[in-house]
């Protein structure tokens, strides 16, 4: 594929030269992404459970997921509802700490670094280890409350059909430590003299928020849902160590689901094929998200890319 | 505007008292775990609304290191260092010699593979799940650590962008000069670039040690002996609610796994913070 169209040509050395560099990346994205997501396209059609070959078999996984498979939705509900409810809040929670410390004092760093440290331990499971603590029957939560409240509450928040949900989107807000970040440096580059001029013009402070701080962080903004939708969507130790799916499969994320079929009940086509559902499904919203971002998304002129 | 002293000082007070607030409400968790280990075990619960132990012990640590069917959490941890270190040393310099040949070089196909490396960052890993493990299957991997070591010697997506951002900052008159000295373009890498990039290097090597410490995905699918186990799979093997009740022990085994992280994160959190702005914002 040699294009000539004002396009410059590289000599062989040029382009030794590049190769002895991201060969190796070459390699490992052949090794471990192409073929693998290869294979995995392929086996979404057959029947495979790894000790006999696998047998083709059409649409049927498919056609299995979409009108046979009721956990299928449950699941896929659970995790549309737990990306859905987390990733807004934990992005506005991120956005208000992120205001809180523009303020430059002598203790912003250790807050800074307070707020930060749940965000990087947040996926351990020592931390799923104490959050299943936190709520059960006789844990942290209650326990607060009854001193408090002099209450004898015992509903365990991790059992409960309505609540364990709730406990793994807390968990998820906790964890806004990135974006956070993120955003206080977005609020850094914005140019002080907008601000000067609301000031001047008698702007109220909610005013030049919603005018000024919002619209100029919208690149920020964007940047930090796709990435969250991707992380919440992908999600899987909270909901495989935590609650286990349960209860009723109230929290069983589809990544786990995913997991389940292929490795406990070894259908791995099966796996394969709701992974690659998940994996258009994701595509699609991100491509619809770049698309919508023609009309909220603000670059200023000058200083792009 | 003036405003007067006392309204300053009330504003300062209400703004520190607002953020220590929002710390013990994020690090009350932590706290919590760390102090019911060293609570005596029938106590973690009973006494679970106080955050400091009556009777402070270590009976917990030594309980809880003893491990499970006959294997000490000396093991889990030290096979958690050697993997962890493996995998960080291969993603930090296969990622920056990547890089190199991204910011630097022009070649034949470099903007299509510089695609497809950004597309691996939102690649969910979840996705490659099954196939990846029959490939190490076919390969023989399974149930050894390879599986959990090599593909990092490939470059990693985050740390490679990380560190192309950081080398276009580099100013090219540098490498001009080194080529009128003449240095080949290894050297130009080896001697000029690389002394250089420490500081991308240093961030990478924090994040990839945190989070390959942390990971409990590729362990749980490919380590099948205990004696084998990485920390991670082996406190969630640990804390099965079926396997034991010991609860102090499991809050010290908690708390243990956490500590080469914490040290990782008091020593390099400026590193942290701005890996996290650099890439974050010019994505």
């Amino acid at each position: 594929m040699r294009k000539t169209n004002g396009r410059p040509q590289y000599s062989m050395r040029q382009n030794l030269e590049g190769y002895s560099f991201i060969g190796l990346f070459v390699i490992g994205f052949l090794a471990f992404t192409v073929i693998p997501i290869g294979t995995s396209l392929v086996l979404s059609f057959t029947k495979y459970d790894i000790l006999s070959p696998p047998q083709f078999v059409g649409l049927d996984n498919f056609v299995q997921m979409f009108t046979g498979d009721h956990q299928f939705w449950v699941s896929f509900g659970v995790t549309l509802f737990y990306v859905i409810v987390s990733v807004p809040l934990r992005l506005a929670f991120a956005l208000a700490v992120a205001m809180l410390l523009q303020k430059t004092t002598k203790l912003t760093t250790f807050y800074r670094a307070a707020y930060y440290l749940p965000t990087i331990i947040g996926s351990s499971i020592a931390i799923s280890v104490v959050w299943r603590q936190m709520f059960s029957a006789d844990g942290l939560l209650n326990s607060i409350i009854n001193k408090i409240f002099h209450t004898q509450i015992n509903i365990s928040w991790i059992g409960g059909e309505k609540t364990a949900i709730w406990t793994l989107i807390i968990l998820a807000i906790w964890q806004y430590g990135s974006s956070m970040l993120i955003f206080l440096s977005g609020l850094k580059q914005i140019p002080k003299e907008l601000y000067e001029a609301a000031d001047i013009d008698g702007a109220s402070k909610v005013r030049s928020f919603f005018r000024i701080t919002l619209p100029m962080l919208t690149p920020v903004v964007f940047f930090n849902v796709i990435m969250q939708l991707i992380q919440g969507f992908m999600t899987f130790t909270q909901s495989y160590v935590i609650t286990q799916g349960m209860p009723m499969d109230k929290t069983l994320f589809i990544t786990v689901y995913v997991y389940r079929n292929s490795f406990t009940y070894y259908k791995m086509g099966y796996g394969c094929a709701i992974a690659w559902f998940l994996l258009i499904f994701m595509a699609v919203i991100t491509a619809l998200l770049f698309k919508s971002s023609r009309s909220w998304v603000f670059y200023q002129a000058e200083g792009g890319d | 505007m003036v405003r007067s002293k006392t309204n300053r000082v009330i504003t300062k007070v209400v703004y520190h008292a607002v953020c220590l607030l929002l710390c013990v409400v994020m690090l009350y968790p932590l706290l919590w775990m760390v102090f019911s280990s060293f609570k005596e075990t029938n106590a973690v619960f009973t006494t679970a609304a106080d955050l400091l132990p009556e009777h402070w012990t270590l009976d917990n640590y030594i309980n809880g290191w003893r491990g499970f069917l006959s294997t000490s959490f000396g093991v889990f941890f030290k096979n958690s260092l050697f993997v962890t270190v493996l995998a960080t040393v291969g993603a930090v310099f296969s990622s920056v010699v990547i890089a190199f040949g991204f910011a630097r070089l022009k070649f034949r196909g470099s903007k299509l593979w510089f695609a497809c490396m950004m597309l691996t960052m939102m690649l969910p890993f979840q996705v490659l799940m099954v196939p990846q493990y029959l490939l190490y299957n076919k390969l023989g991997w399974v149930g050894t650590y390879l599986p959990l070591i090599v593909p990092f010697f490939f470059g990693q997506g985050f740390f490679i962008f990380l560190d192309v951002q950081f080398i276009q900052g580099i100013p090219r008159e540098l490498d001009e000069a080194a080529r009128i000295d003449g240095c080949s373009t290894w050297g130009l890498f080896l001697r000029v670039i690389l002394p250089l990039v420490v500081p991308a290097l240093v961030t990478s090597g924090v994040f990839s040690f945190i989070w390959r410490w942390e990971d409990f995905l590729a362990p749980l699918l490919y380590l099948n002996r205990v004696p084998s186990y990485t920390m991670a799979i082996a406190l969630k093997m640990f804390s099965d609610p079926t396997a034991q009740s010991d609860w102090g022990a499991m809050f010290a085994m908690s708390t243990l796994s956490l500590v080469p992280a914490f040290i990782i994160f008091a020593m390099f959190q400026k590193y942290l913070v701005e890996g996290i702005a650099t890439s974050g914002l010019k994505g």
